[in-house]
């Protein structure tokens, strides 16, 4: 349960592309970047589709629901840590870690929802715990 | 046009030191590169190409051709981490093709072990402007052990494979190690002692893991005209195939790798199908970087690598697939944490008929070298290629 509290998480190096993403994470929001030619989400966020090279793109707020894709217990590390994939509701997947939880109890496709956890200096990340 | 038939493997060289102290890098380059030239018949002053990634030195091939005295009207320093050196082989196959180089000299070096280097377990660091990716992984803390493992907890999840049935990857590999005097592992392993070595990031064990190694090694590709006068056994390629595979947006598939595509298209240039191949080398980064590659190449169908691998069906003499027999990365080597080049080096002794007399296979006449280079479970580099005894 302590384990993002001794855990300490480095700051994004945040680009100009993506500030308004973290500075959304800030006020505790998760955004996914949108496609408005094609219709579909992407993540990490780009200005340009990944999908069909448009630059119709905006951001959206994510409901903050999800399940886990996939995931591994990091436990050579000096606070063990469970790092995976979640799959988000608005479709695409995301890197992220899973908090707050018995890291011996995770399983793929278990729903998660989203917490801010703060870095060393720089925003917060979003970060899933089991819903 | 394709590049079957258009060059040879004419000469290769292992590094044999597994721990680099006392010796640079630019020298275990260059030392890699006379070895290789010397096992060809050729000089260093017949090479015109020049090939390496992002192990060299400084600029690469700037600093590789003035430090080796060379001079090449042709260099090439695409870096798809550890498989590069595959991808090598066949851009210097397209290079001879064209007409630009007649004799391609590829090094890999490195010196992890003697510089300390954090190789698996700690998050890479980030020098200079990071990617584009990095602010969204970085502070999560990936590694290359954990990011493996994520494939591999997905690949139990859909597929029911077990840490029994990867366990058996190691154990092959270990049966071939024993027989490599070289090899930094030379103990036969059992499945029980795979699963009960330590959790390094679920489901990875310790012996799920490739050795880390400093060394290197080279190839030498050359024309026909030259190999025909080379008094080496000759060393054809077939075909060659490279892919990036990404997260595609977030359409992410841990399932599988690039090797799906690059394992077609090779297969399909050389005009064999995978039964075909009495030999494989294939990338062991880790015991599930094996499992997906065999599956993705085509040995067997999506979801049964397990079953395949299982029972010793990858040991030399026992299985139907003798893979890896120096030990590979699992056992042998991983110099500079990059495997690809060592994959080129067994399947050129295999069919040369220069494996270990334990673990040569007869009639060895078409093999595949496979590489994956990057992160399987972030974005990799994927490279094949298939090489026939002429
Ligand atoms: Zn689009």
């Amino acid at each position: 349960m302590a384990e993002t509290k001794e855990r300490k998480l480095p700051p994004p190096a945040i680009s100009e592309e993506t500030q308004a993403y973290w500075d959304a994470a800030g006020k505790g929001k998760l955004l996914v970047r949108k496609c408005t030619s094609c219709g579909q989400a992407h993540h990490y966020p780009r200005t340009i589709c990944p999908f069909c090279f448009s630059d119709k793109t905006e951001w959206v707020e994510a409901s903050g629901k999800g399940t886990i894709y996939s995931y591994s217990v990091m436990r050579r590390a000096p606070v063990p840590y469970a790092i995976g994939y979640v799959t988000l509701a608005e479709g695409p997947r995301m890197l992220t870690n899973i908090v707050d939880c018995d890291l011996d109890k995770l399983k793929c496709d278990q729903p998660v929802t989203v917490v801010f956890k703060p870095t060393d200096g720089g925003p917060p990340l979003p970060m899933f715990t089991p819903a | 046009m394709s590049i079957k038939g258009k060059a040879y493997i004419a000469g290769i060289f292992e590094h044999p030191t597994r721990l680099a102290k006392d010796i640079s890098l630019a020298q275990i380059h260059a030392q890699c590169a006379k070895g290789a030239l010397e096992d060809a018949g050729l000089t260093k002053d017949d090479v015109d190409g020049y090939f390496c990634a992002g192990d060299a030195p400084g600029l690469g091939p700037m600093s590789m051709v003035e430090y080796m005295g060379l001079k090449v009207r042709h260099v090439d320093s695409t870096d798809t981490g550890g498989s590069s050196y595959v991808l090598h082989v066949g851009h210097a196959a397209e290079a001879i093709a064209a007409g630009k180089c007649k004799v391609a000299l590829i090094t890999l070096a490195g010196r992890p072990r003697a510089e300390g280097m954090a190789t698996g377990t700690v998050p890479r660091s980030r020098g200079g402007t990071p990617t584009p990716d990095d602010p969204f992984e970085f502070p999560y803390g990936p590694t290359v052990v954990n990011m493996y493992a994520n494939c591999a907890m997905r690949h139990m999840y859909e597929f029911g494979t077990t840490s029994e049935q990867l366990a058996w990857i190691k154990v092959a590999a270990s049966h071939h190690a024993q027989y490599n005097p070289h090899a930094l592992l030379k103990d036969v392993v059992t499945v029980e002692e795979v699963v009960n070595s330590p959790m390094i990031s679920d489901p990875l064990h310790r012996l799920d893991c490739c050795v880390i190694t400093d060394g290197g090694g080279a190839i030498v590709v050359v024309a026909p005209e030259i190999a025909a006068k080379l008094k080496r056994p000759k060393v054809k390629l077939l075909g060659s195939s490279e892919f990036i595979k990404t997260q595609m947006g977030g359409k992410v598939d841990l399932t599988y790798s690039g090797a799906r595509f690059t394992g077609a298209a090779a297969f399909a240039e050389a005009g064999v199908k995978p039964s075909d191949m009495k030999y494989a080398s294939i990338y062991d980064s880790f015991t599930i970087t094996v499992l997906m590659q065999l599956e993705d190449l085509g040995f067997c169908e999506k979801g049964k690598g397990g079953a395949f691998v299982a029972d010793g069906n990858l040991i030399s003499g026992v299985g139907k697939l003798p893979f890896n027999t120096d030990g590979g990365g699992l056992c042998s080597n991983h110099p500079a944490n990059r495997g690809g080049l060592t994959k080129v080096l067994e399947a050129v002794r295999q069919l040369r008929g220069e494996a270990h007399p334990k673990v040569q296979v007869k009639n060895c006449d078409l093999a595949i070298a496979h590489g994956t280079g990057g992160s399987l479970g972030l974005r990799h580099g994927s490279a094949t290629v298939i090489l026939e005894r002429e």
